[in-house]
């Protein structure tokens, strides 16, 4: 098992083994590959702890109702995986802050992680409305040949590019 | 097997093939969208090639039945240009934010409770999009096959060789600008 301590493999072969692993998802449970679905009904069970009226009574829980299934289970696993990829391979997690955004925005940890906590909050803002994320339309609804995956895919580049020149400028283009 | 260990099954592969091909990295998810680095864009449409061929295949021999996901243009539209927004500023997107809190990142792991926070919200705005944006432009789970008249596997070979080109031209950019 030498390959799973190497610490990276090329992207042709990880993009390749993630489009064979869609065919054992589509073959062996009938489900493409999805993960911000799960992240619904996660905050759901937490939310059933403290709020439980709410919850029963809110349309989108009703959608996607806040139990265990198959895609959490993959999340779950997703989660599992990369934690011991990194292990075995001795890949231990770079500094907090990290290039470009130090470079721009300094080495505070309060600022990078206000950013990190607003971007998640408008990160699954958008994907709960787009109906999926780099997963489930990027990656299983543009292989699929859906419109929406495609529409996705273009609208994220769209707006990744021109926020990622806008933040980081064209000098974090450089080196 | 039960469905449910299928799925973790399937997740831990789909966590190891992140990690090693370092999608988990800020730097590089920051670094696609500043176009120096082109990972992302590599994996993605291998695994849109690879995976397209396979699923198509299994389904022309009743192995597969397709989940295509409504085409409801302003609302996916809207949602992907705000989600374009999110990846850049948290520097993950959901899935690899996820793997890179497992791997110990701590801005992934506040990012990820950033995505519980944006969750619990759209579902109490969901009441409200669900008459609105959600139906305008609503064209139903239609394929690009569909939509161009075209069989399936004139759309992959097209997209095969598009891609084939565009990382001979990759190829090429790269190589030059590792020598300056």
């Amino acid at each position: 098992m030498r390959f799973l301590r190497m610490k990276s493999w090329s992207p042709y072969a990880v993009g390749a083994f993630i489009g064979i692993l869609s065919w054992f998802a589509f073959f062996s449970a009938d489900n493409p590959i999805g993960v911000s679905t799960s992240i619904v009904r996660t905050v759901g069970m937490m939310a059933e702890t403290v709020a439980p009226d709410y919850v029963s009574t809110n349309a989108y829980f009703a959608k996607f109702t806040p139990a265990v299934d198959w895609e959490w289970m993959l999340v779950a696993g997703l989660a599992l995986g990369a934690f011991v990829s990194s292990r075995l391979s001795g890949d231990k997690p770079a500094e907090p802050v990290e290039y470009p955004w130090r470079a721009r925005f300094g080495p505070s940890r309060t600022k990078r992680y206000l950013a990190a906590f607003a971007g998640g909050v408008v990160l699954i803002f958008g994907a709960r409305l787009a109906g999926g994320c780099t997963s489930g339309h990027g990656i299983s609804g543009s292989l699929q040949l859906a419109l929406s995956g495609w529409l996705f895919f273009a609208s994220v580049f769209v707006s990744g590019i021109l926020t990622a020149f806008l933040l980081f400028g064209r000098e974090g283009a450089r080196d | 097997m039960s469905k449910l260990v299928l799925g973790l099954i399937t997740g831990l592969i789909f966590g190891v093939l992140l990690q090693k091909g370092r999608v988990t990295k800020y730097p590089v998810i920051v670094g696609q969208f500043l176009l120096r680095d082109f990972t992302v864009m590599k994996t993605m449409l291998t695994a849109i090639v690879v995976g397209g061929v396979g699923v198509y295949t299994l389904r022309a021999f009743g192995l597969a039945t397709l989940h295509v996901k409504p085409a409801q243009l302003a609302a996916v539209t809207a949602g992907g240009l705000i989600f374009g927004v999110g990846m850049v500023v948290l520097g993950y997107c959901p899935g690899t934010g996820i793997a890179a809190a497992a791997e110990g990142k701590i801005d992934a792991m506040i990012g990820v409770a950033g995505m519980f926070v944006g969750a619990i919200v759209y579902a109490a705005l969901y009441g409200f999009f669900s008459n609105t944006i959600l139906t305008w432009y609503d064209l139903g789970p239609v394929t690009l096959p569909q939509l161009a008249h075209l069989p399936a596997a004139v759309i992959l070979a097209a997209l095969a060789i598009g891609a084939a080109l565009f990382f001979r031209q990759l190829g090429r950019w790269e190589k030059r600008s590792f020598k300056r």
